[in-house]
C-alpha cells in the first residue's frame, strides 16, 4: 500500500478537485450527515468528543482544538460570540486550506455551524487572503447553496440560527497571526494586539471571538460522525488525526496530501512525492514545517517523524506541515536570504526589534550570500536573531528569527564557505590571506 | 516593511464615482457586518475600487472614507499597508509572480528574468500600456511552483516557454487558460493521484443515514 492512512479514513475526499464541489456532491461524500444528531447533542458533547480525539490545531501553532473553544464565555450575555476562521493562508511551503476551500467547501461550512453551536456563536466571518480569488468565488457560492438548502441562515435545519461570511485581506501575511487578523476585518492595518485580552474576552469588535484556521475546523464534522476514538486511533498519542501535507520544492513530483500523521518523512516523500530529485542520496535540507520553523538537514529527515512532537525534539516544528525540500544544487544561504526578505516585507512595522531587525538580518544575509561578511559576524547574526526572538507582540520576529538559526546551526559551514571563497585571491580583503591558506 | 506613497498629482483622476454594477457589490459587502461597523468593509471597498479603475487613487480612497464614514487618513493607512492595492495605474495585464523560497527552488528566477527582459524593471508600464509585472511574496501556491497570477487567477507549474507562449498569447490578444501549464490534476501529484482511488468514497455509500458513535444517553 502507499503512504499508510486508507482511502477509508480519509477525510477530504475531494482534495483533488476530481469530484463535484457543490452541494450535491459534498452530500454523496457524507458531508451534512447526521449534523442535526451532532447539534442536538448538546455543545458540551461536541467539546468533550473534540478534546477526545486530539485534535491539535492546523494553522501552525497545534493548540488543541476543541480545548481553544472551551475557553470561551459559558453564557452569552451583553456581547455576541463569534467564530473567525483564518483562511488567510500565506505560509511558504503552505497550500492546504486553498484545496480544502475551493473542492470541499461544504467540510468547512459544516464545521463552522458547529463550531458556532459549540462557542454559542451566532455568526461566523472567514477571513480568506486577498489574492485567492477563485477559492473566495467558490466559496461564496457553496455558502450561497447552503442558504438555500437552509442548512445554515435563520430558521434553518439544525435548529442554531447562523449566518456565515466570507471576508477577504489584501496581501498582508501578518493578517495570518489571529490579533491581527480580527484588526484587518475590523478595517484596520494589520497589527498585532497585545495579549491579554484573549479573543476568547475581547475579540472581533471587542466581543468574544475564537480564531481557527480551516483545516481545524473542516476536519471537525468528520471527528464528530466517525468518532472521537477513530481519529485518536491515526498517529501517536498527543499527536492524532490525519494531516493534509503540502510537499514542495526538490521532489519529483510536488502535491498536496492527506495522511496519518506521524508519517515518517522518508516514506511521505517516497511513497506520495516520487522520491527526492535525483534520489534519496541527493537530499541536502528540508524545511518541514512552513518557512517559519527551523530547518533540519538530510540526516535527520532520515529518521525523523512527521508530528509535532517528533519535529520539536529537533528544534525544528511541524508547524503548517509544508515541508520544503532542498537536493544538492540548492544555495542554502540564499534560500534562507529569501526567506529573510519575506519577513522584512511582511513585519507589519510595530515592534522595533522586528521592524528593524527583520531588515538589518536581510542585509546581512544579502552579504552573505555573495560571501562578502566576515567570519565573527555568523555569530553576531546568530546572537542577533536571538535578540529578535521573543521580544515582539506577536511570533513575527519569531519567524524571521528560526530559519536563519536552522542555517547557522546545521549549516554553518556553507556560510563559512562563501565567505573563504569569496576572499581566495583577494588579497586587498581583510583576513583574506588566512582564509585563502 | 514596504514604503508605499500615493501616484504622484499629474497622475491622479479629479474624481471618482462606483458604475452601477459594482454600487450594488457595494451594498452586497455593507450586509456582512452589523452596521455600526461599517469600515469592516473597508478592504473590500478598495479592492472593488480597484477592480473598477485599475488602481486606488486618492479620489477613491477619499470617496470610500465618506461612504464609510471614516477620516480620509484612516483609509489612506489601510490602502498603503495592504500590498495588494496598486497605488499607482498598472497594465492593463498585471502579471504576479510569486518569487518566495518554494517557488524559487522550483525556477521563479527564470519567470522574473523573463519579465525583466519582455517587459522591464517591477511596476514598469510597457509603452502600449499593455503589460506590467510585480515580484509577489508566496502566493500560497507551493505545490504547483512556479506560479504567476494573471487577471487574479493562478497559472501554475510554469517554466520559461510555457510562460513566454502565456505573454506571446496575450499579445496576440488571445485568452489564456489558468491552471496547470503542464496539465497536472490540480496539486495531486504529477502523472496521478497516489490517494483516493477507492470507488466506495464516490457510490453514494457515505451518504446512507449513519448513527453517530457515542453519543449522550439524552440525545438518543
Amino acid at each position: 500500500m502507499v503512504g499508510i492512512l486508507e482511502d477509508k479514513d480519509r477525510i477530504f475526499l475531494n482534495l483533488y478537485g476530481l469530484q463535484d464541489w457543490g452541494l450535491e456532491g459534498a452530500i454523496k461524500r457524507g458531508a451534512w450527515n447526521g449534523t442535526k444528531d451532532i447539534i442536538d447533542a448538546g455543545r458540551d458533547w461536541i467539546i468533550t468528543e473534540g478534546k477526545a480525539s486530539g485534535l491539535r490545531g492546523r494553522g501552525g501553532a497545534g493548540f488543541p482544538t476543541a480545548l481553544k473553544w472551551s475557553f470561551m464565555p459559558k453564557e452569552v450575555k451583553d456581547r455576541p460570540h463569534y467564530l473567525l476562521i483564518n483562511a488567510d493562508e500565506s505560509e511558504p511551503g503552505t497550500c492546504k486550506d486553498r484545496e480544502i476551500m475551493r473542492h470541499d467547501p461544504h467540510l468547512l461550512i459544516e464545521g463552522a455551524l458547529i463550531a458556532s453551536f459549540a462557542m454559542q456563536a451566532h455568526t461566523a466571518y472567514i477571513y480568506i487572503r486577498g489574492e485567492y480569488v477563485y477559492e473566495r468565488e467558490i466559496l461564496e457560492a457553496a455558502i450561497k447553496q447552503a442558504y438555500e438548502a437552509k442548512l445554515i441562515g435563520k430558521n434553518n435545519k439544525h435548529g442554531w440560527d447562523f449566518d456565515l461570511y466570507v471576508s477577504h485581506g489584501a496581501g498582508a501575511y501578518i493578517c495570518g497571526e489571529e490579533t491581527a487578523q480580527i484588526e484587518s476585518l475590523e478595517g484596520k492595518k494589520g497589527q498585532p494586539r497585545l495579549k491579554p485580552p484573549f479573543p476568547a474576552n475581547a475579540g472581533l469588535y471587542g466581543c468574544p471571538t475564537t480564531v481557527n484556521n480551516v483545516e481545524s475546523i473542516a476536519v471537525m464534522p468528520t471527528i464528530l460522525r466517525r468518532g472521537a476514538a477513530w481519529f485518536a486511533a491515526i498517529g501517536r498519542p498527543n499527536n492524532t488525526g490525519t494531516k493534509v501535507f503540502s510537499i514542495s520544492g526538490h521532489v519529483n513530483k510536488p502535491c498536496n496530501v492527506e495522511e496519518a500523521m506521524s508519517i515518517p518523512f522518508k516514506q511521505l516523500v517516497e511513497d506520495h512525492c516520487g522520491g527526492i530529485r535525483g534520489g534519496w542520496g541527493n537530499l541536502k535540507a528540508v524545511i518541514p514545517g512552513g518557512s517559519s520553523v527551523r530547518m533540519i538537514t538530510a540526516e535527520m529527515a532520515e529518521t525523523v517523524l512527521m508530528d509535532f512532537d517528533s519535529l520539536s525534539a529537533l528544534k525544528s516544528g511541524l508547524g503548517t506541515a509544508a515541508v520544503i525540500i532542498m537536493d544538492k544544487s540548492t544555495d542554502l544561504v540564499a534560500a534562507i536570504a529569501r526567506l529573510s526578505y519575506f519577513y522584512k516585507h511582511e513585519s507589519c512595522g510595530q515592534c522595533t526589534p522586528c521592524r528593524e531587525g527583520t531588515g538589518w538580518m536581510w542585509r546581512v544575509m544579502e552579504r552573505m550570500v555573495k560571501g562578502q561578511a566576515e567570519h565573527r559576524e555568523i555569530d553576531l547574526l546568530l546572537q542577533v536573531s536571538q535578540q529578535i526572538e521573543g521580544h515582539t507582540i506577536c511570533a513575527l520576529g519569531d519567524a524571521a528569527a528560526w530559519p536563519i538559526q536552522g542555517l547557522i546551526w546545521n549549516f554553518r559551514h556553507e556560510i563559512e564557505a562563501k565567505i573563504d571563497a569569496y576572499r581566495a585571491n583577494k588579497p586587498h580583503v581583510q583576513g583574506a590571506s588566512l582564509a585563502a591558506e | 516593511m514596504s514604503v508605499r506613497r500615493l501616484a504622484p498629482e499629474e497622475v491622479q483622476p479629479k474624481s471618482f464615482a462606483w458604475s452601477k454594477e459594482l454600487e450594488a457589490k457595494c451594498a452586497f459587502w455593507l450586509a456582512k457586518y452589523p452596521p455600526e461597523r461599517k469600515r469592516s468593509a473597508v478592504i473590500p471597498f478598495l479592492w472593488l475600487a480597484q477592480k473598477q479603475e485599475g488602481w486606488v487613487s486618492q479620489k477613491a480612497i477619499e470617496a470610500i472614507a465618506d461612504q464609510l464614514g471614516m477620516p480620509d487618513i484612516r483609509v489612506l493607512e489601510v490602502a498603503t499597508f495592504y500590498t495588494m492595492f496598486h497605488l499607482a495605474p498598472v497594465g492593463k495585464v498585471h502579471f504576479q509572480v510569486c518569487g518566495t523560497t518554494p517557488c524559487m527552488l522550483r525556477g521563479s528566477g527564470e519567470i522574473i528574468k523573463i519579465c525583466k527582459k519582455r517587459i522591464g524593471e517591477h511596476h514598469h508600464v510597457t509603452k502600449d500600456g499593455k503589460f506590467s509585472w510585480e515580484e509577489m511574496e508566496c502566493l500560497g501556491s507551493c505545490a504547483n511552483a512556479p506560479v504567476v497570477a494573471i487577471h487574479d487567477y493562478y497559472h501554475e507549474d510554469l517554466d520559461a516557454d510555457s510562460f513566454n507562449k502565456i505573454i506571446d498569447d496575450l499579445e496576440a490578444g488571445k485568452e489564456v487558460k489558468p491552471g496547470s501549464a503542464i496539465g497536472r490534476q490540480k496539486s495531486a501529484p504529477e502523472g496521478g493521484p497516489t490517494t483516493l482511488l477507492d470507488p466506495k468514497l464516490y457510490d453514494g455509500s457515505l451518504a446512507k443515514k449513519i448513527k453517530i458513535p457515542n453519543l449522550p444517553e439524552k440525545a438518543k
